[in-house]
């Protein structure tokens, strides 16, 4: 086990265990966002830089800082580690930065864009992102392309954070990669679609932070937020498949079917392709009730919910911290938006 | 005249072949290596000072101690000479002209490093390299110091030469073990360092062409007697590839401690800058390096003469100071425009970074963009903090120094040549003339 301060928290956690996923541990404000790792896929993370943090201390055994900040979805604990996240100024400088990177050839459409209310760029920049811009410049964009019948690949939008690659790598056999050219000129490879028609490559749209990867089936129908989240499984006779899903409702239609998230997006139960686009009649499952909403989703507040710090992890902290974290919240955010938190 | 160890015999007759090069002391470094056991190999190596050639100035020595051993296990050896760094062609001329060198750096750097297989990767686009290094390779497996048990001594060894994956990129180190195995050139987040897990994730040194190539002369010589040639910490020569605007632009090999301003101007060197023009900047390390204007490349902030070593050179860190990098050394005489050229490089970068990481991979397109308004008279102030602000967003927050190297030519043009950048602003029509450039208040079409 390794002993970590985190923001001045302290958390224990098995060797081996990333900054963020310590970070995780503890909960709330204080987790870094991340745009591109993604904890069922094996390789994924230090790609989008968004979760950079300063560790102030290596370890107990070498207590100096390190002299860059580093990707915490990427970076294992050490016993005595001091780590830095909200509680640094330059981390959240260059957080910044990141968003304005993210954002500059981004087209920003979110008006028409599917993923709008369930975007993790979206509230990146709503967290951290600054209300104007300084690109003058033309905007990189690319022509939407269908791949498969029931995905469709809106390259403009793509953050790179290689998601779908690994996510078709590792669930498909025969695939090695997909992305084609380098730089800002990269682009998700085409040739995707001959694997796009397997059983699985619907996951591509739930790992997808942005709206690039979208559900053919649901364009343009209704925004996420008027519709509603409910658990329902149904006895898929796929063998990798367990049928769990989550369905989403506007009224009495199922408008479209995903795979369950955690409050990070993440999938833990991939699904096959026939319980997401296939089975829309709620007479095809079986209901278990509404879902967890995401703790910064706007899809039933509108509006972003007040983080919380895990109470399982406080009763395991000690006193000392208890009484300064009550004194001193770690909601602090730098930047414009942070008082709307 | 200062010590060649590396190009003695560069101009003699066939040196390129077996026969000829062995019958002037070739391979005889290795004779001497398989005698000794590796870590005394990798002692003398050590004892040297050799500090990586590539560009980080790391110790050779040092880097060879620090390769895992893990029991059954193998261990490789890999050759960086995918030189792609703009200003920098020192290492395709020492592979050119001296295959073997470099085949005998590899033999004795394998052996103390216990690698059984080992790979030179080099540039796509040097095809006919490879081909002289394919041809020295089969020469030197026929002499029996390739293959099974050589000269005897027990040691085997394959040696492979890879065509590179045609980018820039794929010379960082993870990136090039990454094509190496046949994937896209990603460059690696580190740690692990490839002295854990490299190659195929077994424990790798990745060295420079001359690194490589200078631990025959350090065996010849010995570590002790290497360590003499030089100053301070930048230990025995070096080779400098001069361009620009010199009057002898060329392949330099330099005992290290040479002052700029005799490399610049004297006959022995480049002799001086030509059509009798005066000397304005130059960039002394590759394309990456801080560039610095003529007073601060010739002499330090504290007026001391520069020298080319390493710390020399970076003597004033990037305020008044550069590296010595690569060893790529660009002069630009008066008629150079420093905006059109910073503009240039970041083309460069813009166009080579990999895009795995969102700062390099929208912030190198966001600098040329900026850069190439300013150059083109449609640029305002507010700009060049701009490119300042940018370069400064991408430096330290990616994931291997390609965002540095796009990052520093930049801030550090502005730095040293911000009024320039102003008179680009102020003065569109005239800055966009044809060979137009700024001398302070004089401009020359
Ligand atoms: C973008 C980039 C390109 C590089 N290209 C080369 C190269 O072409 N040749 C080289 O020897 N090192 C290159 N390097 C440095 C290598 O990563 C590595 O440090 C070097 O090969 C180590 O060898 P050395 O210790 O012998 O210098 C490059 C680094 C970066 C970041
Ligand atoms: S991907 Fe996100 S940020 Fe981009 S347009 Fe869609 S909702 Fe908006
Ligand atoms: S398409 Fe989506 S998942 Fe794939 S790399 Fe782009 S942003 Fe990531
Ligand atoms: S810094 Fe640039 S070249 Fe290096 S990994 Fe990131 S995007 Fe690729
Ligand atoms: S989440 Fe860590 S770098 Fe993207």
């Amino acid at each position: 086990m390794a002993k970590i301060t985190f923001d001045g928290i302290e958390v224990e956690v098995p060797d081996g265990t990333t900054i963020l996923n310590a970070a995780r541990k503890i909960g709330g404000s204080v987790v870094p966002p991340a745009m591109c790792y993604y904890t069922p896929l094996k390789g994924s993370g230090g790609k989008c830089r968004a979760c950079l943090v300063r560790v102030a201390a290596g370890s107990a055994k070498d207590p100096r800082p390190m002299p860059k900040l580093v990707a915490s979805c990427i970076t294992t604990v050490q016993d005595g580690m001091v780590v830095e996240n909200t509680t640094s100024q330059q981390v959240m400088d260059v957080r910044k930065g990141i968003v304005e990177m993210l954002l500059i050839n981004h087209p920003l459409d979110c008006p028409v864009c599917d993923q709008a209310g369930e975007c993790d760029l979206q509230n990146f920049a709503y967290e951290h992102g600054v209300s104007t811009t300084r690109y003058e410049e033309e905007r990189r964009t690319f022509e939407k392309i269908d791949i498969g019948p029931y995905v469709q690949l809106h390259m403009t939008r793509c953050i790179l954070c290689y998601r779908c690659v690994y996510t078709a790598d590792q669930l498909t056999d025969g695939r090695v990669h997909g992305v084609l050219g380098r730089g800002d000129a990269s682009e998700i490879g085409t040739y995707i679609e001959n694997t796009i028609s397997n059983d699985f490559s619907g996951n591509v749209i739930d790992v997808c932070p942005v709206g690039a990867l979208t559900d053919k089936t649901f364009r343009f129908k209704q925004r996420v937020w008027f519709t509603k989240p409910v658990n329902a499984h149904r006895d898929c006779g796929h063998e990798k498949c367990t049928g769990h899903v989550t369905l989403w409702y506007k009224g009495k239609d199922v408008l479209r079917v995903t795979a369950r998230k955690d409050e990070y997006g993440e999938v833990k139960e991939w699904i096959c392709n026939e319980c997401r686009f296939e089975k829309k009649e709620t007479s095809d499952w079986t209901i278990e009730g509404p879902a967890h909403i995401d703790r910064s989703s706007v899809i039933s507040a509108n509006h972003y919910e007040l983080p919380v710090i895990n109470p399982q992890v406080i009763a395991d902290l000690p006193e000392s911290t208890v009484r300064e974290l009550e004194r001193n919240p770690p909601l602090k955010l730098g930047g414009p938006s942070g008082n709307s938190f | 005249m200062g010590r060649k160890l590396l190009t003695e015999h560069v101009n003699v007759e066939g040196i390129e072949t077996f026969a000829v090069y062995r019958k002037h002391g070739g391979y005889r470094a290795v004779e001497k290596a398989l005698k000794m056991t590796p870590e005394e190999v990798v002692e003398e190596v050590k004892k040297s000072g050799l500090r990586g050639r590539g560009g980080a100035g790391f110790p050779t020595g040092l880097k060879w101690s620090f390769l895992a051993k893990p029991e059954g296990v193998p261990r490789y050896l890999v050759c960086n000479a995918d030189e792609s760094e703009p200003g920098t062609f020192k290492d395709r001329y020492l592979m050119s002209k001296l295959p073997h060198l470099l085949i005998e750096g590899m033999i004795a750097g394998s052996y103390a490093l216990g690698a059984r297989t080992s790979y030179i990767y080099i540039r796509g686009e040097l095809l006919y390299v490879l081909r002289i290094l394919e041809k020295a390779i089969a020469e030197a497996y026929a002499a029996g110091f390739l293959g099974e048990n050589i000269q005897g001594s027990g040691y085997s060894l394959d040696l492979h030469v890879h065509p590179g994956g045609g980018a820039y990129i794929c010379g960082e180190e993870t990136a090039l073990l990454e094509s190496l195995e046949g994937k896209r050139g990603n460059p690696r987040n580190k740690p692990p360092f490839p002295a854990v897990q490299g190659l195929y994730a077994r424990p790798t040194v990745v060295n420079n062409v001359e690194s490589i190539a200078a631990v025959v002369p350090i065996l010849n010589m010995g570590g002790d007697e290497y360590a003499k040639i030089g100053v301070g910490k930048s230990t025995g020569t070096k080779l400098f590839s001069a361009c620009g605007h010199l009057n002898k632009p060329g392949i330099y090999e330099l005992e290290l401690g040479v002052p700029v301003e005799e490399f610049i101007y004297s006959d022995e060197y480049c002799g001086g800058i030509w059509k009798g023009r005066e000397l304005k900047a130059v960039v002394a390390g590759g394309s990456s390096v801080p560039i610095l204007p003529k007073e601060l490349i010739l002499k330090t902030a504290a007026g001391e003469n520069r020298l080319m070593t390493y710390e020399s050179l970076s003597d004033g860190g990037f305020v008044t100071g550069t590296m010595l990098g690569s060893g790529g050394f660009i002069a630009m005489d008066e008629t150079t425009c420093i905006v059109k050229n910073t503009w240039n490089f970041s083309r460069f970068y813009h166009h080579e970074s990999c895009g795995q990481c969102s700062p390099c991979r929208e912030g190198t397109g966001w600098l040329e963009k900026v850069l190439h308004r300013l150059e083109h008279g449609h640029g305002s102030m507010h700009d060049i903090d701009l490119v300042v602000s940018v370069a400064k967003q991408i430096e330290g927050n990616t994931i291997c120094p390609l965002g540095e190297a796009a990052a520093w030519p930049v801030a550090a043009a502005v730095r040293h040549f911000r009024d320039e950048f102003e008179w680009h602003v102020t003065h569109p029509k005239e800055a966009t003339q044809p060979g137009a450039v700024y001398r302070g208040n004089l401009v020359m079409a």
